[in-house]
């Protein structure tokens, strides 16, 4: 059985003024670690709330472990676990009484699903008796975590866990879904960082309600194109600007320290940009084919919808 | 980018009780430089930023901004520097039109120079269609860009941008960034924090603060070459990974 199934869903808001979702497919496999990637207003969040049973669709159907959404909401709120992006535990309890306090609505107890959450439970097992609302991000987002975990769900929502949070934080957490993923349970996660899809099995690439692509990021990557190229020079901002004039140039981006540079067709090989830039005064040129990354990808197929 | 400096601060200190959020730190910003303010959650640079922007007072230390003093010139500073974060920008229930008008109102600017700006900006951000339109209708990226344009309405020397792109698209991040370019080449100074570390990149210089203290300040290729790194985010990977607090 699928643990998520999508089925043409859509939903608007404001009087169908914002189509938040825009006829959405997707599935998610059992055990699978499933990114939903896109930016502010890509319609991740809106559907975390339906397949979380908080938001009716308006049309499409969707299960999450074989229940509807809509039909048997009862159902599926006892069996997925849900992170909402902003941080809803209770600040005035301690870190052990928001997670008694989860373990006994979902009628358990935190020995009985300890083995679950020990990994992370431990790293914040010394600060127990302090309130939520005084602890640091780091270990907010771990106890929020331990929290959505306790019931021991088949599914497991992570709206944005790493957004805002400092690179070394985003690492380890994403080291944390590994480990969970090991134990068999389904994880679908949203992230604005693109450089976070690699991590994934398969993501789905969003953007104004609808999915760009989805596939495996290795699948995705394979599937671009152009040719791409990353090209520095001793001027970098001017090399922006001037690359864009180039008339084999499909589009230019700041990638870091380089420029991600899609030529229109292999016609246009190293010698020809070489000279063109040689040309407009450049110096220190370095010019090397390069393999998209993800925020290629992404990029490239905003541009194309 | 020039050897004018215009933010300076010696041993600049700020402890909550036994705390002490950012300690003895000094560094030298210029004038048209895009200087890139990074740091782990809790490592201290939201005190530092707000200590900078006369929004508090430091314990120890000293420190100018555009050439005012960060204990007693505060006004004056507040005056001179631009402000934007991704949380603190425009009014949502204002049109696009109205934001600007009031920004610029709050910034003293004169009726005239107020509707020359106004005219301005809508034509070059490319938001005529839409000056009618609140502020909460826009896609983000739009806002972002409107904010930024707002935060520099008044030509302050120094602008400082807190996460100015978080959850932007990266066409419209890359969009953003060189709005920042164009800023720093026409002479204003940007302080930027991030958590892209690609962004990282695009700064003139970069400081890295861990626990407090700036453990690292360079150039982005000096940094990667002293700590052997490919690129900013093994880097900052390296420096961070031992901060012993956060938040």
């Amino acid at each position: 059985m699928k643990s998520i199934v999508v089925q043409n869903m859509s939903k608007s808001f404001d009087k169908g003024n914002v189509k938040a979702l825009d006829n959405v497919s997707f599935e998610v496999e059992q055990g699978e670690l499933f990114g939903l990637i896109g930016p502010d207003g890509a319609g991740k969040t809106t559907l975390f709330r339906i397949l979380t049973t908080l938001l009716i669709p308006e049309s499409g159907k969707a299960t999450v472990d074989g229940l509807d959404v809509v039909k048997d909401f009862k159902e599926i709120r006892k069996r997925v676990g849900y992170m909402p992006g902003r941080f809803s535990l209770y600040q005035d309890l301690t870190v052990e009484e928001n997670l008694s306090f989860f373990a006994t609505i979902f009628n358990t107890t935190i020995e009985e699903n300890y083995e679950l959450i020990k990994d992370i439970y431990i790293q914040i097992e010394p600060f127990k008796t302090r309130r939520a609302g005084k602890l640091s991000g780091g270990m907010k987002q771990k106890l929020a975590l331990s929290c959505a975990l306790i019931h021991k769900p088949s599914v497991l929502f992570l709206d944005e866990p790493t957004t805002g949070v400092d690179a070394v934080s985003r690492k380890e957490f994403w080291e944390m879904l590994k480990n969970l993923k090991k134990k068999g349970i389904s994880i679908i996660v949203s992230t604005p960082y693109m450089d976070e899809a690699s991590i994934c099995d398969r993501v789905a690439l969003m953007q104004n309600g609808q999915i760009l692509d989805m596939d495996t990021p290795l699948s995705i990557i394979r599937k671009f194109e152009r040719p791409l190229w990353s090209v520095r020079s001793q001027s970098m901002y001017k090399l922006l600007t001037d690359l864009r004039n180039f008339e084999g140039a499909e589009t230019c981006f700041a990638f870091g320290d380089a420029h991600h540079l899609t030529t229109k067709n292999n016609s246009f090989d190293a010698p020809s940009i070489l000279t063109f830039l040689q040309k407009m005064g450049h110096s220190k040129i370095e010019l090397e084919r390069v393999e998209p990354t993800i925020e290629d990808c992404f990029m490239a197929l905003m541009k194309n919808s | 980018m020039t050897s004018e400096i215009v933010i300076k601060t010696d041993k600049l200190t700020k402890r909550f009780g036994d705390f002490v959020a950012t300690n003895a730190v000094s560094f030298e910003v210029y004038k048209g430089e895009i200087f890139g303010f990074l740091g782990a959650n809790g490592a201290g640079k939201t005190t530092a930023m707000r200590m900078l922007c006369g929004l508090s007072i430091p314990s120890s230390g000293q420190a100018k901004v555009a050439g005012f003093d960060v204990y007693t010139q505060t006004e004056e500073i507040k005056r001179n520097i631009g402000y934007m974060s991704q949380k603190f920008s425009l009014y949502d229930d204002l049109t696009v039109r109205e934001n600007i008008r009031f920004y610029g109102g709050v910034y003293g600017l004169e009726r005239n120079q107020l509707k020359e700006k106004i005219n301005y900006l809508l034509h070059h951000l490319n938001l005529e269609a839409v000056a009618k339109t609140k502020v909460k209708d826009l896609p983000l990226g739009w806002k972002q860009k409107l904010a930024f344009s707002i935060a520099i309405i008044h030509e302050p020397k120094i602008v400082f941008l807190d996460e100015p792109t978080g959850g932007v698209d990266p066409v419209t991040r890359r969009q953003f960034w060189e709005m920042i370019y164009d800023a720093a080449e026409r002479g204003t100074t940007v302080f930027v924090t991030t958590h892209y570390m690609d962004e990282a990149e695009y700064c003139h210089r970069v400081s890295i603060m861990v626990d407090g203290v700036i453990k690292a300040l360079d150039t982005p290729a000096g940094l990667k070459k002293k700590y052997a790194a490919q690129s900013m985010d093994e880097v900052f990977l390296k420096l961070a990974r031992d901060a012993k607090r956060s938040e």
